[in-house]
């Protein structure tokens, strides 16, 4: 198989809770201007994961049936998430309604604490990954980049864990890059998945290329003027970045350094004395491109 | 004043007099028979299999809920 081959049809081994990944973009489903294009976006982002939520059902409403319906028939596992809960107690009792109803001990645990930030309650959030993961969860938090709170959630039974990259629905992308890097180098076997804040597929392969295991987004693609085009978008940019990252990324310098081979460059004398008045002046810095 | 022979309860998050005495029996009322529904009761879960043996007082604080689109 080519390099070219590899990067088209990476099935490249992300692994959550013993499960194999067919892929390393998780992709929400909320906010889509029809369930029709949720479901291309879906199939254009090859995501293997969806996130879903649970809410408040009308009399005789049937609401959530036809979802899960579309959801079964995208042939993807769903990721359902404790969205909107303030408290510990919400987000466990949120926990045991979603396993019940989505047939999945997977969590997406959220508990928030701000609503102008969607900042999480970190304390509330590591006090309900402690209780779900005592109850048999397997639990994928979504926390700020703070590593003491992703310690405390790892010693919770969390082996996935989910670091913001900005807040909720902003898309400014990674805020914090010294931050993530830290987490990253800090639990080299943790799953770390960037969750929340990226805005474009750029973000997403800056993510990938600091050695993230996978991204979860949403607003970015459900939010685009094509939602499917710019879930393909986020997908190869999700595969481009975990390349670049398995491949070796050249360390940054301070200084410029000549690609092309100095030696051999014409016109150029290693003395100047003799050189030609109209170039003596010309220093061999100058000589680089 | 509630009307005789039922009690009032908060079904998501709005008044109701209802004449169940049970999860299950409000599910029937409620005409969540034959959709998928997942129930708590003052922040508890209740799972199905526990719907018809879970009394309700008057005051209780029911959840109905259905899945949705999340992110």
């Amino acid at each position: 198989m080519t390099i070219r081959d590899q990067v088209l049809h990476a099935k490249d081994g992300l692994i959550l809770y013993g499960t194999p990944m067919p892929s390393r973009i998780l992709l929400g489903t909320a906010g889509y201007p029809s369930p029709a294009i949720l479901a291309q976006a879906v199939t254009a982002s090859e995501a293997g994961i969806v996130t879903v939520s649970l809410r408040r059902e009308t009399a005789g409403g049937r609401t959530g049936t036809r979802f899960l319906e579309l959801i079964a028939g995208l042939g993807v596992k769903v990721l359902p998430n404790t969205a909107g809960c303030r408290t510990a107690r919400e987000a466990i009792t949120t926990a045991e309604m979603a396993r019940e109803l989505f047939g999945t001990d997977w969590v997406k645990l959220e508990v928030i604490a701000n609503d102008d930030t969607l900042q999480p309650d970190v304390y509330g959030l590591v006090e309900a990954a402690e209780a779900l993961t005592h109850e048999g969860f397997k639990v994928f938090p979504y926390t700020t980049d703070d590593l003491s709170v992703a310690e405390r959630l790892q010693r919770a039974g969390c082996d996935v864990i989910m670091p913001w990259a900005a807040p909720i629905g902003t898309g400014r992308g990674i805020v914090n890059r010294a931050a993530l890097e830290s987490l990253r180098a800090y639990f080299p076997d943790v799953t770390l998945i960037i969750d929340a804040g990226l805005g474009a597929p750029s973000h997403a392969a800056a993510a990938m290329e600091l050695g993230f295991d996978a991204v979860l987004l949403n607003t970015a693609v459900a939010k685009a003027a094509d939602p499917a085009r710019m879930a393909a978008a986020f997908g190869a940019a999700v595969k481009a970045g975990r390349l670049g990252y398995e491949a070796g990324l050249m360390p940054p310098r301070d200084m410029a350094v000549p690609s092309t081979p100095v030696a051999g460059t014409p016109f150029f004398d290693l003395d100047p004395q003799t050189s030609d008045p109209q170039t003596s002046d010309t220093k061999t810095s100058d000589r680089k491109s | 004043m509630t009307p005789a022979g039922t009690i009032d309860l908060v079904l998501n998050g709005r008044p109701l007099a209802s004449v169940a005495r049970t999860v299950g029996d409000l599910v029937r009322e409620q005409e969540f028979t034959d959709v998928r529904i997942a129930t708590a009761v003052n922040g508890h879960f209740v799972p199905e299999a526990r719907r018809a043996t879970t009394a309700l007082n008057p005051g209780d604080r029911v959840e109905i809920v259905a899945p949705r689109q999340g992110g």
